[in-house]
């Protein structure tokens, strides 16, 4: 992800005070003509066109879709925490439960440590080495989620059942949030494994809005005789807050739809239970269980308005974060 | 770049052309279960008689779903359909191959058929009223075994599944408790417990959890050396899964009068046979609009009858009783035709 940095007054090939030499003879219609650029114009304008379609019919086949299962059960869907396909009794109530809990344990974690990776790798070493930490970090967003999957469940869980839960369940004593056998799967583990995979968005995303603070601004801070510290907080921090919450949202849309790795470790049961050591489910993670094994007609559409519900979530999630993008970069091309 | 169209073409056209010369295809879906062996099956099929078989493994849901909806030639189910369901999409289904469902533990200090449990003891413990080890009820069972005071973790299978289905026909069977509040299904209301995805999920659950108990098809326990429980049958004495225990359970069941090849084989009399043992099941239509397919598909599971028994016991799967096989042929002659009704099956 690459900020737009658009505050350039002087576009290359016309240096300012020297005006652009006319063009003899080659009015814009002539040359349009001349090129065939009027069909390349509707070529890419129907290439264009195809992704708001593709997700104008995503959702109206979604919904066809769902359809029965929006009679049948209603608002009482979003509201129930059933889920018995014997007895034909859906609810959506735990999965989105699991989604948002699982998220924000991932999102809790990853922002503050990304903001802090991004800080030593723009402000505290020498551009040179930031750069290769840069990669180094983007290379982790390459790695395909199955693996951190496969890695959560027998590397990853393992270790958590043996030291991470038994430590914290010690150290809480009766909090409600880290009570039962540690097992290592369940909504933490699901958590912290979604920390690790949207870690690299958010550090890449908050480097480069660090990079867009002005020089002047820190050298000025530190010219006054502040820290390293005290400048990251009150300098780079502060100006680039808006930034920040874009990146976050980032991580956070990639959070909620994140599949197979969290399927792997987040225990796989339609329960809502306060201990984020018990095994859970999110929606995605539904989705990939039940879907091939689904015959029954309310069954599935009630699996595929569980997708719709996702996609509701996570289109507003992106909505969101490209409002808060776009309001950024207009205050920071204003700021300079 | 018209070269690499040139290239393009020639290559579809090759493969099109290889399609249509070399033998005949059959296409089938369903249950995953079975995959492993009619995989072999196919293999060995072509091989011999030029024959392709296309098996998608996409789950018994969706065999089921794909043969209603006719895109393939046969469709495979470890669930079998019920005979008025049956009638009513004019199909027919025939078991091919069986399998049991067993359940394993890992407890430190219990090995491979060590832990004795009995039905009432595993549907309460799958129903999350027994919680710890050292329960008096466990105990009770296993006199000779230490158990240590460590919570049970059930794992149950987080897919649809037919052993799922297979393993839960059964604790239906024999829990009045298990019957009310959960039922049969390919995914149920689980009462207890954590999820895996597939066998490989569920085994891997077990093992990393001390404490815990899932169940997993036999071949998967026996290769992965997972610690199997030794169950209370029907006739009162604690057996081991084996090939023999799963026969005899087969052997024990009534099919002659089963419409339909209606038959779960969970439960079934006989000392010797194991508790939760299944069959999977092949669906196709009665009428055969396309017979030369028709023939095609009932000659090579003739074949997996007869020759293919070796096969399947190498993958740990346990081939139907021959008495079985000759009643589905028998029903073959009798019920599939061509649309001109002729029998298609001599």
């Amino acid at each position: 992800m690459e900020i737009v940095f658009p505050s350039n007054p002087h576009p290359a090939g016309t240096p300012s005070g020297v005006p652009a030499p006319p063009l003899e003879n080659t009015s814009p219609s002539k040359v349009r003509r001349k090129d065939g650029d009027s069909l390349f114009r509707l070529v890419t304008l129907g290439s264009a066109l195809v992704i708001p379609l593709l997700i104008a019919g995503l959702f109206v086949s979604l919904t066809d879709m769902s359809m029965p299962s929006i009679r049948h059960f209603g608002l009482k869907f979003i509201l129930s925490s059933a889920w018995n396909p014997v007895k034909h009794d859906f609810g959506a109530l735990s999965s989105i439960y699991g989604t948002l809990i699982s998220t924000l344990i991932a999102m809790v974690i990853a922002v503050p440590l990304s903001l802090a990776i991004a800080l030593f790798q723009v402000e505290l070493i020498p551009p040179r080495l930031g750069r290769f930490i840069g990669s180094s970090i983007e290379l982790l967003a390459a790695i395909p989620s199955i693996i951190y999957g496969m890695w959560g469940l027998f590397v990853f869980a393992p270790f958590m059942a043996d030291h991470v839960q038994p430590f914290l369940a010690d150290i809480t004593g009766t909090l409600p949030f880290f009570q039962g056998p540690p097992m290592g799967i369940g909504l933490l583990t699901a958590g912290l494994i979604l920390a690790l995979m949207i870690l690299p968005f958010i550090t890449s995303v908050a480097s480069d809005v660090f990079r867009m603070v002005p020089v002047q601004l820190k050298e000025s801070a530190y010219g006054m005789g502040s820290t390293t510290f005290e400048v990251a907080r009150k300098v780079t921090l502060r100006y680039g807050i808006d930034g920040i919450v874009g990146a976050a949202f980032l991580g956070l849309g990639r959070a909620l739809g994140e599949t197979m790795a969290v399927t792997f470790v987040i225990g796989n049961s339609h329960k809502i239970s306060t201990s984020l050591f018990t095994g859970a489910n999110s929606i995605a993670s539904t989705l990939a269980n039940e879907f091939t094994e689904a015959s029954d007609p309310l069954y599935l559409s009630s699996l595929v308005e569980l997708g719709l519900i996702l996609l509701v979530i996570t289109i507003g999630v992106q909505i969101l974060s490209q409002l808060w993008l776009k309001r950024m970069r207009g205050k920071s091309g204003r700021g300079l | 770049m018209k070269k690499f169209l040139t290239t393009l073409f020639m290559t579809a056209f090759v493969l099109v052309m290889a399609h249509a010369g070399f033998g005949m295809t059959i296409n089938g879906a369903g249950a995953t279960f079975p995959y492993p062996v009619y995989a072999q099956w196919a293999y060995k099929y072509e091989k011999l008689k030029g024959v392709k078989l296309n098996y998608q493994s996409i789950g018994s849901g969706g065999g089921i779903a794909q043969i209603k909806a006719k895109t393939v030639d046969f469709g495979a189910s470890d669930a079998p359909l019920k005979a008025e369901a049956l009638e009513k999409f004019g199909l027919i289904q025939f078991p091919m191959i069986m399998g049991g469902v067993v359940p394993v533990v890992h407890i430190k200090g219990v090995g491979p058929g060590k832990m004795r449990l009995s039905p009432e003891v595993l549907a309460d413990i799958f129903l999350g009223k027994i919680k710890t080890w050292n329960d008096p009820a466990i105990r009770k069972l296993n006199p000779g075994l230490v158990l240590p005071d460590k919570n049970i973790t059930v794992v149950h299978r987080a897919d649809g599944s037919g052993t799922t289905w297979i393993f839960t026909n059964y604790l239906d069977k024999v829990s009045k408790e298990w019957h009310a509040k959960v039922g049969t299904g390919k995914a149920v209301s689980w009462p207890a417990g954590v999820g895996g995805k597939g066998n490989e999920g569920v085994s891997a659950y077990v093992q990393k959890v001390n404490g815990g108990i899932g169940y997993v098809e036999y071949a998967y326990a026996l290769q992965n050396k997972l610690a199997h429980v030794l169950l209370k049958n029907r006739a009162g004495k604690f057996v081991a899964p084996t090939i023999k225990t799963f026969q005899s359970a087969a052997a024990n069941a009534d099919w002659a009068h089963a419409p339909g090849f209606y038959m779960v084989l969970t439960d079934q009399p006989g000392e010797k046979s194991w508790p939760i043992t299944g069959a999977s099941f092949i669906l196709v239509y009665k009428v055969q609009k396309k017979p030369e397919t028709g023939k095609a598909v009932l000659a090579f599971f003739d074949w997996a009858y007869r020759h293919g028994a070796q096969i399947a016991m190498k993958l740990d799967y346990v081939p139907i009783p021959e008495k079985v096989v000759r009643l589905v042929e028998a029903t073959w002659k009798k019920e599939i035709k061509d649309t001109k009704g002729h029998p298609l099956w001599k």
